[in-house]
């Protein structure tokens, strides 16, 4: 498909702009001005609207086929959040409002948001204080990892290392190390789950913290979880829990009651709001009593006479972490799905994304492998069959084969932990038809790999584009058409 | 249950075929830690959900008439950029690790990066960043990798909201910020120079500053090739539409927020960072790129490349930790700009000069009210000196319907009567006069 920029057309207009009712003065130095104008595309509307129209046949998104993209979530993403979102009494806010000398008072309905968001997600979690800040799962994780060096050097620990299991998804040794830790790997069982032997054997006094997923990134619920948490504060470490699997537990389990200090939360994910292709996201961080003074500065408080305020003088704040009060839009969408939930509605999301997932492992145990045999939580990750592999039949192949079947794969290749691993996550919103029908399509990949593997690695057929080449693309850079 | 599509039936059924209960199911979270109920409100049905979020919708007042910018602009945004990126097609995906179904997405970030190169002047984009300020610590990270010195220099006419979050970013490392002062609008040349050496990685500065003023950093970019050290250069997009590009005066990082095309301010966010740079640099560069390259058949198709700086694969030795980004609000700068076109936004971005030019005229013709700096090219924001203080004569304003403009003494503590005006092409002639009958009133 061609280019916008192939498609334009000089002199070709999108969009009449508004006349002007003011003089045309030069109050710009000529050697301050651009000689020629930026050469973006020249088209008209129709032109701009038909080009996009044409590129978003070639995607799959939840609304068009079941998505298990494991780790990531993609539930149904409710379109009243869309709606409720574009309000004009919260799309045209301007943030810079509630700083001006009255303007705290017309921006009540959006403080009350963020507000009433912080009070649920404390009863969700069993944290004390959230800042809605963080723009994504990974900017909450150096949030999180930021308050946990403010608390060591506020009581003068000398600690520079954070514990990360093998299992880990990358952004939290990045996370970390970003924020100025070494980073040293726990290994987990052959159960899946960490290693709490060798993990007492890596602790030691320059120890900060741990940070976890639970249930983890097989899908697996820590039973030492308790234990595990406790170790760390033996040492004066911290506790973080990287929320990416909270849909696997919310209503049912919180981790402020396991004993986890810092947690985030991807609202993305748990909370159904959409992906949009690889963001926006958001990412609030809990904390337990004693961290609270470090949340990052503003934060949204309740006065006496029931009104909101921004709170800015905190002394003990990690800072700035964002420009205003984290990504609005995206908190509201996870806001409202949360109020039509409610707290019954949350136990069944959980109770049917663990039911789901054990659906299909259940299904596909005699066709694929499972990466550890065990009831799984919200996610189950297989690998190829011995079989398959043999005939040269991986991941990836499988993926590939689900296409021309009509689903996005899952996730492959991760855990990192689990050769050829394929991560399932089908979340709540998918009914029992689709995932038969996609059982269905997996046990028919499974089977034509033993008769026919080839047919398998020739696929996808049905896409556009076939199997991109990776190695030429990093090597042959084209990464803008200038 | 709403957005739950298993019946209860349906639910025991597979229970049963799996010979497993529900309970079983969660058998290994130990019974301690199960929480109950909680105390969480019943769910609401979409009528009254609706009805509630209006209500709160209703309590924020937008029938200000804003002169307020700052960093984050009340542009007109066409119909069609809603229309465009509200196709499920692209907001239900997610990051294209499946290029086969991801095409759209994929082509869209391809044709956005070249489109923030075409508008920077520079040679490679990312997918895009969290917003402007973290582009912004993002560039000073990645300039300290490249040249391997540990100095920034940043001058404070860049937006102080970044810069405290630069300050937060890195508080737990050791690099050396030497803060520079702007005194007459444009950047201090003599500081800068002086405080330039061979430990520097990088002078950061921003384009339009953040009082508005309008500048050219060729010299600085050379004064800072010359000591090794790169040009960090965070820019107003509209700006862009008239202004000297940042790629020709020589800057080797680019960065900025993308808000003002086609995004509403939404109280904060989701925003946009940008971010580009030379080819050179492409793989000290954090977050996604997107790459064409041809796949089995030959075709011309699109791909995530350069992984290998990325969390996924080198975890802490990645040149983020980015994962999620900003990738709708990039295909919604892409959509917009395509709309406006290369006469639409030279006209957009005039207009907003020429509004503000009006604005200034008639402001400062209010006895009392006079320019802050003399050297005075602005783009479409600039600084007044009231005869008061500002944050005073802002809350008088807002009781008659004006968010007058930012009180530049939240940061800068010696502007205690300074006012930051900003014009987009949504003001009126009409709306600037009676912004000036209501200021000369309040005085
Ligand atoms: C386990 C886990 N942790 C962290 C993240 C990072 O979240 P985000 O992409 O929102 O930054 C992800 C995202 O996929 C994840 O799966």
């Amino acid at each position: 498909m061609k280019l916008i920029f192939d498609k334009s057309v000089p002199d070709r207009r999108g969009v009449t702009i508004t006349r002007s009712d003011v003089a045309t003065t030069v109050n710009i130095k000529k050697e301050f001005l651009r000689d020629k104008p930026a050469q973006l595309a020249e088209l008209s509307e129709l032109d701009v609207v038909r080009h996009f129209t044409e590129l978003s046949r070639r995607n799959f998104g939840v609304d068009t086929n079941f998505y298990p993209l494991g780790s990531c979530t993609m539930k149904y993403n409710p379109k009243v959040t869309e709606r409720i979102a574009a309000y004009p009494g919260f799309a045209h806010l301007h943030p810079l409002l509630p700083q001006l000398r009255g303007g705290g008072m017309l921006t009540q309905g959006a403080l009350a948001v963020l507000y009433e968001m912080d009070m649920l997600l404390r009863e969700i979690t069993g944290m004390a204080g959230f800042t809605m800040q963080p723009m994504a799962g990974a900017h909450g994780e150096l949030t999180g990892i930021m308050i946990m060096a403010a608390y060591h050097r506020d009581k003068g620990n000398k600690k520079t290392t954070v514990l990360i299991p093998d299992s880990a998804h990358g952004t939290n040794p990045a996370s970390a190390a970003i924020a100025g830790y070494k980073i040293i790997s726990v290994p987990s069982t052959d159960k899946g789950v960490m290693d709490v032997n060798a993990l007492k054997k890596l602790l030691n006094d320059e120890v900060a913290g741990l940070m976890l997923t639970c249930p983890n990134t097989l899908g697996l619920f820590d039973p030492n979880i308790k234990q595990i948490c406790d170790l760390i504060h033996s040492v004066d470490g911290l506790a973080y829990y990287d929320g990416a699997n909270l849909n696997a537990i919310v209503g049912k389990a919180r981790p402020g009651d396991f004993g986890f200090d810092i947690v985030h939360i991807n609202l993305h994910k748990t909370f159904a709001t959409p992906h949009g292709g690889g963001g926006p996201g958001s990412g609030p961080v809990g904390v337990t009593k004693k961290l609270v003074d470090y949340l990052p500065v503003s934060i949204v408080t309740k006065r006496h006479d029931g009104t909101y305020a921004l709170e800015y003088d905190r002394p003990k704040s990690i800072g700035y972490i964002a420009p205003f009060y984290g990504n609005f839009a995206v908190i509201l969408k996870a806001y409202v799905y949360i109020l039509m939930l409610g707290k019954a509605g949350l136990v069944r999301v959980a109770e049917n994304a663990v039911l789901n997932a054990n659906y299909i492992r259940v299904k596909l145990q005699k066709h694929f492998e499972q990466a550890v045999k065990a009831i799984c939580m919200h996610e189950c990750v297989l690998t190829p069959s011995k079989g398959m592999l043999d005939s040269g039949v991986h991941a990836l192949d499988v993926a590939k084969a689900l296409i021309d079947r009509g689903f996005h794969p899952p996730t492959v290749y991760f855990p990192t932990t689990v050769h050829d691993a394929i991560m399932i996550e089908p979340t709540e919103t998918e009914s029992k038809e689709t995932l038969d029908s996609f059982i269905e399509a997996m046990i028919d990949i499974a089977e034509v790999a033993k008769t026919d593997p080839e047919k398998i690695k020739a696929s996808p057929l049905t896409t556009p584009v076939c199997r991109p080449d990776d190695t030429a693309a990093a090597k042959n850079l084209d990464l803008a058409c200038l | 249950m709403p957005f739950i599509a298993n019946t209860a039936g349906q639910q025991k059924q597979m229970l049963a075929e799996m010979g497993l209960t529900m309970d079983k199911l969660f058998s290994d979270i130990p019974k301690g830690l199960l929480c109950g109920q909680l105390n969480l409100p019943d769910g609401l049905p979409e009528q009254e959900v609706r009805g509630a979020l209006a209500e709160l919708a209703g309590k924020n007042s937008i029938d200000l008439t804003l002169f307020l910018g700052g960093g984050f602009y009340d542009h007109f945004i066409p119909a069609a950029v809603y229309s465009i990126i509200s196709r499920s097609e692209f907001y239900t995906a997610y990051t294209p690790y499946q290029p086969e179904v991801s095409q759209g997405t994929l082509q869209a970030i391809y044709e956005y990066q070249s489109t923030i190169c075409r508008l920077t002047d520079m040679v490679v984009a990312n997918a895009s960043i969290y917003d402007g300020g973290t582009a912004m610590y993002e560039a000073m990270m990645m300039a300290l990798r490249i040249t391997g010195r540990n100095k920034v220099i940043i001058d404070d006419s860049v937006n102080p909201i970044y810069r405290v979050m630069i300050e937060s970013y890195t508080k737990n490392l050791k690099i050396e910020h030497v803060l520079t002062h702007c005194q007459t609008g444009l950047v201090d040349r003599e500081q800068i120079l002086a405080k330039l050496d061979n430990d520097t990685a990088a002078v950061i500065l921003q384009n339009p500053n953040f009082f508005g003023c309008v500048d050219d950093f060729s010299d600085i970019a050379e004064a800072a090739h010359k000591k090794g050290a790169l040009l960090v250069v965070s820019s107003y997009p509209i700006s862009l539409g008239i202004l000297k590009t940042p790629g020709s005066m020589g800057a080797d990082i680019v960065t900025g927020e993308g808000q003002s095309l086609g995004m509403p301010m939404s109280f904060g966010g989701p925003y946009l960072g940008f971010m580009a740079t030379r080819m050179e640099y492409v793989r000290k560069m954090p977050g996604r790129i997107i790459g064409r390259t041809k796949d089995r058949n030959g075709n011309d198709c699109f791909v995530m490349t350069l992984q290998a700086r990325e969390q996924h694969i080198r975890r802490e030795k990645a040149t983020s930790n980015i994962c999620s980004n900003e990738a709708l609000c990039a295909m919604t700068a892409l959509v917009y700009l395509s709309l406006l076109g290369k006469e639409g936004l030279r006209q957009t971005a005039q207009l907003c000069a020429d509004k503000a030019s009006y604005a200034y005229s008639r402001l400062t013709a209010i006895p009392g009210v006079k320019s802050h700096f003399k050297a005075n090219w602005f783009f479409n924001e600039f600084v007044l000196d009231l005869p008061k203080d500002a944050t005073d004569v802002i809350g008088k304003l807002i009781e008659k319907g004006f968010a007058a403009g930012f009180p530049l003494s939240r940061y800068y503590p010696d502007m205690k009567n300074c006012i930051l005006v900003c014009v987009t092409e949504k003001r009126t002639k009409q709306q600037i006069g009676m912004f000036a009958e209501a200021l000369e009133s309040v005085l």
